[in-house]
């Protein structure tokens, strides 16, 4: 073949092959059906806040655990690279260039809030803030847009984030007690959800995926948005809530449990039972909640939607294993 | 006024409810003449009234502000409420009375200085550092008002009844009816329907009602431009001269937007707190005091909860819960000892850690460095997991402190329970 035949050929072929790439990776992506629980190997992620010394350490983290990086956000260092990302100044920027379709946030509170929304407006799909310290009128407005929308979901702030075990690790927890496995977990503490991490991983089941939902009073996704994801995922076998006094959300989650007439055992873990009484200020927080928020409440609920509540924090794992075992589930 | 306290409290923040969930919060909470004097800046009718801390305030108070005045309310500034019913460690009773103008002296000598134990103070009361002399209003009509942030409707939220006084409480499990409630648009802000809505629901009896729809946009600004999670008055009332006025009020501020609200935080009255918990803050550590032989130090405050319930369940008492956050450095850790080891009630120390973000070996570093400069009379026992735990236990079997390692929470629980009632190595 001529020279110039040959090079107009690898030329097509380079082309052809672009085209090949892009067609395969818009069927790939077309192909690829929603994570089961928000996320999975297929989750492309950037890091908000990727310069910042949280940003760097978790993005180093998340990376060595093996979740698919593919850039950063840090306005004014778009064009440049860290730790082998490119930076781009703006997430739609880095959306366009990375494909990316999640983002996680640590960028400190005054303007956390702000990164949300621009997530949000670049329509990611996922967005989790670890951020904590968000002021609550800041937040509340993230909530109302979010409520107005439905492309992107939020997780947290003021959370650990989500981690699907051997695929996608998302957020600070510490991605060497997890285990695939069999147990769906949701939490709204972060510390708290790694002892039921633990401790599952030591009976033997591991997790499938886990979600920390946050401490925040005005947060992304809550605890029944969670249960729904768990009951339709075939991998979640078994189910763990960790739960705190105060709020509504454990009661919510009973409902929607008894509603679901899931057959998938739930373990739960209601802290702060044993915290002396509070010292009440103000008359409002109980008129708009009608007196809900105790740890006896929400343990009761939990109980009547047929919930296994444990008493001891230390008996999380162990108490799904006696679960499984009583069932027949364990080989 | 005498004021009432509605039993459970349910709006969640950081997770906690109750006494650690006001603590655990860290809402910033100002007197009532503090809040008075905000609320005069927006506007806000308030009725008129001047701070005093000593008698000779007392005294000048009197003369140069309320001259002619026959009857004074005379209120202790404690940040608690329920301050009518409540009694002087002195025997004194009420910490709210209204007097005859020439008795206010005598009446402020007798609070000044003073412990007023309420039922929402605790048994040991709180310290009286100033009184409240306001003008005594002749109130038409009493009623409830309060603005807080609601996560059903995701944005601010005005509760008002047209019946306010002491047993809102009452009211509201009795006559839920009687109370409105009219969420405001987070984006647009609130309107002059929303107002005359709670107006309405207000049901003021002489009050005009155009100035009242404004003093309500007032009190909205002020909730949102002072980052309030809380906002009450109680009682809202009408004045004979048809004003609506802010009786009473009850104002609570998001710790977190501290860093854009220096002028409110600046109000902050640390002579109501514990002074273990002051020294904390100071030091940027969530610490709350107990009263028991145990103390914690966790990181994340769902742990922290979790770990006093498993000391509980072993048998033992907690002495504080305290939680170094996620990214406390060495040196808010070296304080953290150094507060628990302060506490004379305190018969083991048990450390309780799973690093997230949190390291173990900068938590490892500050027991460390903590130990050296601080005489460690008590059992420590320490559980670690998490990330860097290889370095953080390394760290601890290096220093040849005397520690007892613990594997898990149960574990971890035994041991320090054990360590309190028979220490082995002390």
């Amino acid at each position: 073949m001529a020279a110039s035949t040959r090079r107009a050929s690898q030329l097509l072929g380079s082309a052809a092959a672009r085209l090949l790439h892009a067609r395969g990776f818009a069927a790939a992506a077309a192909a690829a059906p929603s994570p089961a629980v928000f996320v999975d190997k297929s989750t492309r992620v950037i890091c908000q806040g990727i310069t910042g010394k949280n940003g760097t350490f978790h993005t180093e983290q998340a990376i060595e655990y093996g979740t698919t990086m593919v850039g950063g956000v840090t306005p004014k260092k778009g064009g440049t690279e860290h730790l082998g990302l490119p930076v781009f100044n703006s997430v739609a920027e880095a959306k366009a260039e990375t494909k990316a379709n999640a983002s996680v946030i640590y960028v400190p509170p005054p303007f956390a809030a702000a990164a949300i929304m621009e997530a949000m407006e670049a329509e990611l799909d996922l967005v989790v803030c670890i951020t904590e310290g968000i002021p609550q009128h800041d937040m509340v407005k993230v909530k109302a847009a979010l409520n107005k929308q439905s492309k992107t979901r939020l997780i947290g702030p003021n959370c650990p984030g989500i981690i699907k075990p051997g695929e996608c690790k998302i957020g600070i927890m510490p991605g060497y007690i997890h285990k695939p496995g069999r147990v769906g977990i949701v939490s709204r503490s972060g510390t708290l959800t790694y002892e039921a991490v633990f401790q599952t991983t030591a009976v033997g089941l591991g997790q499938s995926t886990c979600v920390g939902i946050g401490g925040d009073p005005f947060n992304g996704t809550n605890f029944v948005d969670c249960l729904k994801k768990f009951v339709d995922d075939p991998q979640t076998e078994g189910i763990v809530l960790i739960g705190e006094i105060g709020g509504t959300a454990e009661e919510d989650a009973a409902a929607f449990i008894q509603e679901s007439k899931t057959q998938k055992p739930v373990v739960a873990f209601i802290a702060g039972l044993t915290a002396p009484p509070g010292r009440r200020m103000g008359h409002a927080g109980a008129i708009v909640s009608g007196g809900k928020g105790t740890a006896q409440d929400k343990i009761k609920a939990l109980r009547e939607a047929g919930v296994s509540v444990v008493e001891s924090p230390a008996k999380i794992g162990s108490t799904m294993f006696e679960i499984f075992k009583q069932r027949g589930m364990l080989e | 006024m005498v004021r009432g306290s509605l039993g459970k409290l349910a709006s969640r923040a950081l997770s906690v409810a109750g006494k650690w969930q006001h603590q655990q919060l860290r809402r910033l909470n100002i007197h009532e003449y503090q809040g008075a004097e905000l609320m005069g800046k927006y506007g806000i009718n308030v009725p008129r009234g001047a701070a005093a801390g000593s008698v000779q305030e007392v005294k000048d108070t009197l003369k140069n502000v309320f001259p002619s005045e026959k009857e004074i309310v005379v209120k202790s500034q404690i940040l608690a409420g329920g301050r009518g019913l409540g009694t002087f460690k002195s025997g004194l009773q009420g910490g709210v009375h209204i007097v005859k103008a020439e008795e206010a002296e005598n009446l402020g000598a007798k609070m000044l200085g003073q412990i007023l134990v309420t039922k929402q103070t605790g048994p040991q009361g709180k310290i009286v550092s100033k009184v409240y002399l306001c003008e005594k209003l002749s109130l038409v009509n009493e009623m409830y008002f309060a603005i807080t942030l609601d996560r059903n409707t995701a944005g601010p939220l005005i509760i008002a009844c047209s019946k306010g006084g002491t047993s809102i409480e009452d009211l509201a499990e009795k006559y839920p009816h009687m109370i409105i409630k009219v969420p405001i648009d987070v984006f647009k802000g609130i309107s002059d329907e929303d107002a005359a809505k709670v107006v309405d629901g207000l049901a003021p009896k002489t009050a005009d009602r155009q100035s009242s729809i404004e003093q309500i946009k007032k009190l909205y600004e002020l909730f949102c431009k002072s980052d309030c999670t809380l906002l009450e008055i109680n009682p809202l009332a009408e004045t004979a001269d048809n004003k609506l006025v802010a009786a009473d009020a009850k104002l609570n501020f998001d710790d977190n937007a501290a860093f854009r609200q220096k002028e409110v935080f600046s109000l902050r009255d640390t002579t109501q707190e514990d002074p273990r918990e002051v020294a904390a803050a100071k030091a940027d550590l969530n610490y709350i005091g107990l009263d028991g032989e145990i103390g914690c130090m966790v990181n994340g405050a769902g742990l922290a909860m979790a770990t006093m319930d498993i000391i509980k369940l072993h048998g033992g008492t907690p002495a504080n819960f305290l939680d170094v956050g996620g990214s406390a450095s060495e040196g808010q850790v070296v304080e953290a000892f150094k507060i628990l080891t302060s506490d004379d009630r305190v018969k083991a120390i048990l450390v309780n850690i799973f690093g997230g973000i949190m390291k173990c070996d900068v938590i490892a570093s500050g027991i460390v460095n903590a130990a050296k400069q601080v005489d460690l009379k008590v059992p420590v026992v320490v559980r670690l997991e998490g990330t860097n735990v290889d370095q953080g236990k390394r760290i601890l079997k290096e220093s040849g402190m005397t520690l007892i390692t613990a594997e898990d929470l149960d574990d971890a629980a035994e041991k320090a329970g054990s360590e309190a009632v028979n220490p082995k190595l002390f």
